[in-house]
């Protein structure tokens, strides 16, 4: 039956059909409904896990344990996990392992725009890249088998537009799917425990096994030639290759369908058959690297940016310079100078706007961290100094502490969410702690991992798969740790908000922990049964309100003494969180029933 | 038929995401070739939505080009404005009149453009305007969602495609106790 899949629901039947017995991740866009979807095929256990690297080892267990095991991540996600990518490369497997790393070209929801095919070359492991929905389901169970045959983890890589477009699936009739025995766990330690006699003796194991699976790769169907025009020959893979493929139409093709390791017997004879060699491939010249130290004239960057993703017109591009006829762009209409900008802001009912709105008024510096909350160093908050990573929060501010910045006026405070924290905030707070850092870390616990769109963590109490867990306290656990000076606070509370970190970034001999604790405005049990409204009357448009940032208020008729505009709440987006109301010096707003 | 490009904008929460998987499964049931593609993530927190659509007999990549899209659907009034030059010329722009007034100017300095600046650039770019009460419809159908349910019936009604097929995709889609004001909706964006 033909169905329009994502990449990503793809991907996971693929891994459904291949019989799958076990999977993890960490959510991250866009590798976030692989496991979404996962989650809902009988047979497989799919778990979220704390971080990227506890998946990782989570699934080489399952492995090791003889049952087939996926992990997946965005392309960031790896780096967390390559530690355990490393040793899984030297170890091997037992049962077929899949990691899926889902790129980001364009960084439309990263922090960068990393290649991770570099993860395959640096790794040592084979990498696979499927080019629409269909090679995303199919890799998947040629994945697995390349696993167990080869006795090594198999990345599969896809990116935005391949995790994220929709594309034609034929979908096997019934459930395809054949349970699999677990395959016998043989105590084997001269395989399975790498300490340095035994990795010393698995590095050359792992260097055959690289060139076993290149010399495979040379007839291997996933790579494919399909011969047209010979005066170009364009080697590509992924989304580059759709868009090439509109754009060389007519010309000669070789498609990779594994990045690596590369067939070079098969690129050598293509090339040797074509005028010119033209690789199209987003982000670095890995393609072009490899076939260039071969000694292949090939041109590639020169005409291809290594910068964001493709699009036709960016591969077009290219192709009129090297001289490919190309259609005229239709002519352009100028650009609508009056269209204005829609940035990101936090939802209407929020509940990290009351601590945003306090760390602008206190005007202190924050080290943030990956989540909604990135949205506060936008205006009208203007309160975020650093963003790099997971967790990074709280490690950047103990250096800050250490060089001895941390004090007086430029007082720094780490914001990191509630899942961010169980990922990696809980060993740089350890930091903290242990190396007698003074700092102040705030928690935003919304009870979700909301920026992906709302998934359940070690906080939520419940796991992927729906069922009832431990919901572990964080306040508890930050106390355990050693923090004597936890202060919880109601994140609907402004003034509240306020006072509290007020008085934790007093305290300047000692670590202090604020938890901030309001739920997501799309759980199901967001409180609020009423909505704010603005009394015109007494409103006298001192603009107060407009800078908590909320979608919900406007700018309305001009107050007649100040000649300010008067507030205005639209009563379909609010939602009755009341840091308006709080905030409102002449009490011109109020809760009416909705 | 030949290969057809689409582009589908507007705000989070529109309903843009929905209406372009339809559009989408529209033409596999008119036995084409389809691909959707679209950005999720941390750039639609209030911000922009845009969804492409494409049918052909084979269709490779899975975004139109800029300067060649045949049918702009825009649930939202400035956003039709902002996309319109993705539009080819002689294209067809299927305009919701809602406004949604971004941060930047509800609470910030911009202004949201007049009716007349947007109208102008939209027909300077085409003679194919079709502007659709999609909100006030709705609301009078009695659930403001329907909208973009009336904007597939004009974008239905713009292609010439059966009414039916494009029915029997958006019935399954729909949850049973909504499919009868669904399909009111679809009728009253086609015109009937």
């Amino acid at each position: 039956m033909k169905r329009l899949l994502s990449g990503n629901e793809a991907i996971a039947l693929g891994a459904h059909l291949a019989g799958v017995k076990y999977a993890s991740a960490y959510p991250g866009t866009p590798s976030t409904e692989i496991l979404e979807h996962l989650a809902k095929y009988p047979g497989v256990r799919a778990e979220w896990a704390p971080n990227e690297k506890v998946a990782l080892d989570a699934v080489a267990g399952a492995s090791y344990a003889g049952g087939r095991a996926l992990a997946s991540m965005k392309h960031v996600g790896l780096n967390v996990a390559s530690e355990s990518l490393f040793y899984l490369a030297y170890t091997g497997v037992n049962a077929g392992l899949v990691i899926i790393s889902a790129d980001d070209p364009g960084a439309w929801s990263s922090q960068n725009e990393q290649d991770n095919r570099q993860y395959a070359r640096f790794a040592k492991v084979p990498m696979l890249e499927p080019a629409d929905s269909q090679e995303a389901m199919d890799y998947l169970a040629r994945a697995f088998d390349l696993s167990e045959q080869f006795d090594t983890p198999v990345i599969v890589r896809t990116t935005t537009r391949i995790s994220h477009s929709k594309s034609v699936v034929d979908v096997p009739a019934g459930n395809g799917h054949e349970p699999r025995a677990l395959k016998a766990f043989a105590r084997d330690g001269a395989k399975y425990v790498m300490i340095p006699a035994n990795a010393r003796r698995r590095h050359p194991v792992v260097e055959a096994r690289l060139k076993q699976i290149a010399e495979w790769a040379e007839t291997a169907p996933l790579n494919q030639i399909e011969w047209g025009d010979k005066k170009f020959g364009i080697v590509s893979s992924s989304v580059a290759y759709q868009y090439a493929r509109e754009v060389f139409d007519g010309y000669s093709f070789l498609k990779l369908g594994m990045s690596y390791p590369l067939p070079e017997k098969m690129i050598r004879e293509f090339a040797a058959q074509v005028e010119r060699v033209v690789v199209v491939e987003e982000l670095d010249p890995f393609y072009e690297e490899h076939i260039r130290a071969w000694g292949i004239p090939a041109v590639g960057k020169e005409y291809f940016p290594i910068l964001n993703e493709f699009s036709l017109a960016v591969v077009r591009e290219g192709a009129r310079k090297l001289g490919v006829p190309q259609p005229e762009p239709a002519p352009a209409s100028p650009a609508f100078q009056q269209a204005i900008a829609r940035p990101p802001a936090f939802c209407p009912g929020c509940p990290h706007r009351s601590t945003f709105y306090v760390l602008n008024k206190l005007k202190l510096r924050v080290a943030g961290d990956i989540g909604c909350y990135a949205i506060g160093v936008l205006p009208p908050f203007n309160a975020m100094d650093t963003l790099g990573c997971m967790g990074a929060s709280i490690g950047v501010v103990q250096g800050v502490d250490g060089v001895g910045a941390n004090v007086g006026k430029e007082r720094w405070v780490a914001v990191i969410g509630d899942s961010t924290f169980f990922h990696a905030g809980m060993p740089a707070l350890a930091n903290i702690i242990y190396n007698r850092g003074v700092s102040t870390v705030l928690i935003l616990d919304n009870d979700t991992t909301a920026m992906t769109g709302q998934q359940e963590n070690p906080g939520t109490g419940t796991t992927l798969q729906g069922q009832p867990t431990k919901k572990i306290d964080i306040e508890q656990v930050v106390r355990g740790m050693g923090i004597v000076d936890v202060f919880v606070v109601d994140a609907f509370d402004e003034p509240a908000v306020e006072a509290t970190i007020k008085k934790a970034v007093a305290i300047a001999d000692r670590p202090t922990v604020v938890i901030a604790k309001g739920p997501c405005v799309f759980l199901p049990d967001y409180p609020p049964k009423y909505i704010d409204e603005v009394d015109a009357v007494k409103c006298n448009g001192c603009s107060l309100c407009f800078r908590v940032g909320c979608p919900a208020i406007f700018k309305g008729e001009l107050d007649a003494k100040t000649e300010k505009p008067k507030a205005v709440i639209d009563p379909l987006l609010c939602v009755a969180c009341d840091i308006c109301l709080q905030i409102c010096p002449r009490e011109a707003i109020y809760r009416v029933g909705n | 038929m030949n290969k057809t490009d689409f582009l589908l904008v507007g705000v989070g929460g529109q309903g843009v995401l929905t209406a372009s998987d339809i559009v989408a499964e529209v033409g596999m049931a008119l036995g084409l070739d389809a691909k959707k593609s679209e950005i999720h993530g941390f750039s639609q927190r209030g911000g922009i939505v845009d969804s492409h659509v494409r049918w052909g007999a084979r269709v490779a990549a899975p975004m139109g080009e800029k300067g060649n899209i045949d049918y702009l659907l825009a649930f939202e009034l400035m956003e039709s404005a902002r996309w319109v030059e993705y539009l080819k010329s002689g294209g067809a722009v299927i305009v919701n009149r809602q406004r949604i007034i971004p941060l930047s100017a509800s609470a910030g300095d911009a202004v949201y453009p007049p009716d007349e600046a947007i109208a102008q650039v939209l027909c300077a770019r085409t003679d194919r305007v079709i502007y659709v009460d999609g909100l006030e419809i709705a609301k009078g159908l009695g659930n403001k969602n329907l909208a973009n349910t009336v904007l597939l019936g004009a974008l239905a009604r713009e292609l010439g495609v059966d009414p039916e097929i494009f029915l029997d995709v958006l019935v399954k889609r729909v949850p049973q106790k909504y499919v009868e004001e669904n399909k009111q909706a679809f009728w009253k964006g086609i015109g009937k």
